[in-house]
Parts: C-alpha cells; structure tokens; sequence
C-alpha cells in the first residue's frame, strides 16, 4: 500500500517534470526581465501591458500556434520585432537589447514553455 | 599681485558653489546612493536590472531639467506606473497580470532647501557626455492625430509608454510628461541609441529615422501642454 503511494507520487513527478519549464534557466531569466510585460509571467499572452493593446500578445502555451514556428522564425521575430515576420508593430526588435546567444536561449525556453517543436505536437 | 587677487577674489566668489556641490554629495550618499548609483560602470547582468531600484543618475546632469528634478524631489510621484522594473510590481490574476500596489514604497521626500541642494549637485553629474550634441533637438511641431499614429500605429510604443494617464502601457516612463522632466536633446540622444546609455534598458532600439527622432520630441511636447490644459 505505502509502495504504491510513493509510486504514485514519483509517477506523478516524472509525468509532472516536462511540462514545468526549467525557472532557473537563461531562457527564463530573460523572458522574465523582457517578456513578461506583455505575454505574461505565465507566457499566456496578459501581461501587465495588455490592456490598451489593440492585439493580444502570443499565447506562448499554445501548441498548435507555436508548433507553427520554425526556430527561426521565431528568432528572427525577436530580433527584428513582429513586422520582420508579418506581425504586429507592438512586437519590438529586440536585437540591440540581445545577443544572439541569448535570443536563442529565449528561443528553447519558448520551446519549453509551449512544450513543442516546430511541425510537431 | 593684482592677479593673486584676482584669484583669491575669484575662489571667494565660487566657494558656495563648491559648498553646496560637497553637501550635494553628501546629501546623495545619506538619503540616495541606496537605490541609485552615481559611478559610470555599466552593468550588463540581468541581476543588476531585478534588483534597481532607481534610475543611474550617473548622468543626471545630461537628462533632466533642473527646475523639474528640484519639484519632484519634493513631491515625488511615480513615473513608471509598474515601477523601476516591472516584473518585481506585477501579480498574476486569472484576468491576466496586473500591478501589485503594496509592493510600492514611498520615495524620500525632501524640504525646498535640500531639493535645490540636492538638484545641484545632480546636474553636476553627466557621465556619457560623449552622446549629447547640443542642439539635435531642433524646435518644430506635430499634430496630435500624426504624433499618436507615429507613437501608436506606425511604431507600437504604445504598447510601453503612457500618453495620457491611464492610457498605454505600464512597464516604461510615461511619455506626457517626458519634455518636461528630460532635456531635448537627451531624449533625441536616448530613442537614437539607448544601449549606449544603459546597456540593460528595457528600451529597444526601432533604429528610428532622424526625422522621426525629432517628430517624437514633438509630439511629447504637444502632449505635455495638452496635459497642461486640462
């Protein structure tokens, strides 16, 4: 009986595991200090900013949207803002406040976030 | 002779100002240098902008206007709705993330005499002088309708800055008031090229035109006398 509990509990970490992104890496550190404001602390796109937003920032849980992105779309959207990649205005380049290593740290941690890669679930 | 004089009569003549610099100073290290730092070493670490609690005045002395500094310090209101940076002001709610008011503390208020004290040691300080030229802001005007559509639809700052009270975003400085409290030529300065003013600045860079460098500065300047009006 007990040993069923902790299988249970240690199931339920495993299984738990992947879809918590990791909250001490880069990727997070700088999605925090630079992202959060519009899509969110949880990535779902209501950031504190939002509200007198005419379009709402991308929900970066969304499989299916982010499963649309290739890597390099999406680094180029941070880089070079929303319009690069035929998308809002609201979206800044960002490629003066980065560097390119640490774009492609924010890239994975979208990887995370959306629990997806690109053409795949 | 006369010369040394001269000299003596000359030091006399300046002593009040170099007084007033030192108590500045002083004044600085006892009631600010807590929260705000005054030596030009950039810091690039993401720690380092989690944990400012003020704006560098490093180069107080190439940013602000006197006369405004001198009144804020006595009666400081917040200029970052969201605060210095954001994500330490913000909670989430199931309505999305909005700001947490209790984890505001009032800034130091100073009496009229330790403001203009204080204010004048500030200007004193202008690291990164390097990045003003005198006179790039060149005085002009905009409407209302092209500034905001600059701003808003051409290029998203809406999405960061406040225009009006209440309206636009809540991470950055609020822009109706920005003429007032900064010098022209900084802000042409700063929109041109804010890394090289703070290498962490939320700020991004949109590589702006000249042309619209100055239709900003503009536009800001309509929307201070707007304010003014009402």
């Amino acid at each position: 009986m007990i040993l069923r509990h902790w299988f249970s509990i240690g199931l339920l970490v495993l299984t738990g595991l992947p879809v918590m992104a990791a909250e001490t890496s880069l990727g997070h550190d700088l999605y925090k200090t630079y992202c959060w404001q519009c899509h969110g602390m949880k990535g779902t796109g209501n950031g504190v900013n939002v509200p007198d937003m005419s379009v709402q920032p991308r929900d970066h849980t969304d499989t299916k949207e982010m499963s649309s992105r290739s890597d390099e779309e999406l680094f180029k959207a941070i880089k070079e803002g929303g319009q690069a990649i035929s998308k809002s205005v609201l979206m800044p380049p960002w490629g003066e406040n980065l560097t390119d290593t640490e774009i492609h740290a924010l890239v994975d941690y979208l990887r995370e976030l959306c629990q997806c890669q690109h053409g795949g679930g | 002779m006369n010369s040394l004089l001269r000299y003596a009569g000359l030091l006399l003549l300046m002593l009040p100002l170099v007084v007033a610099a030192k108590t500045g100073e002083k004044l600085f290290s006892e009631q600010c240098s807590s929260c705000h730092k005054v030596s030009d070493e950039q810091n690039d670490s993401l720690k380092y902008v989690w944990d400012r609690k003020g704006p560098d005045l490093s180069y107080a002395g190439n940013k602000y206007n006197a006369k405004w500094i001198n009144g804020w310090l006595q009666s400081p209101q917040r200029i970052r709705p969201a605060g210095m940076f954001y994500a330490n002001h913000i909670k989430a709610t199931p309505d999305g993330d909005v700001i947490d008011e209790t984890t505001f503390k009032p800034h130091v208020k100073l009496s009229a005499a330790d403001a203009e004290t204080l204010t004048q040691y500030l200007m004193t300080l202008k690291a990164r002088s390097d990045l003003i030229k005198a006179g790039d802001y060149q005085v002009g005007t905009i409407s209302q309708s092209m500034g905001e559509m600059l701003f808003d639809k051409f290029r998203g700052c809406l999405a960061c800055h406040q225009i009006e009270p209440g309206y636009g975003g809540f991470s950055g400085p609020e822009v109706y008031t920005a003429t007032i409290r900064l010098q022209e030529d900084f802000l042409v300065s700063f929109m041109r090229k804010p890394q090289a003013w703070d290498k962490r600045t939320l700020m991004p860079d949109k590589h702006l035109k000249e042309a619209d460098l100055q239709k900003f500065v503009h536009y800001f300047h309509v929307l201070a006398e707007t304010g003014d009006k009402q």
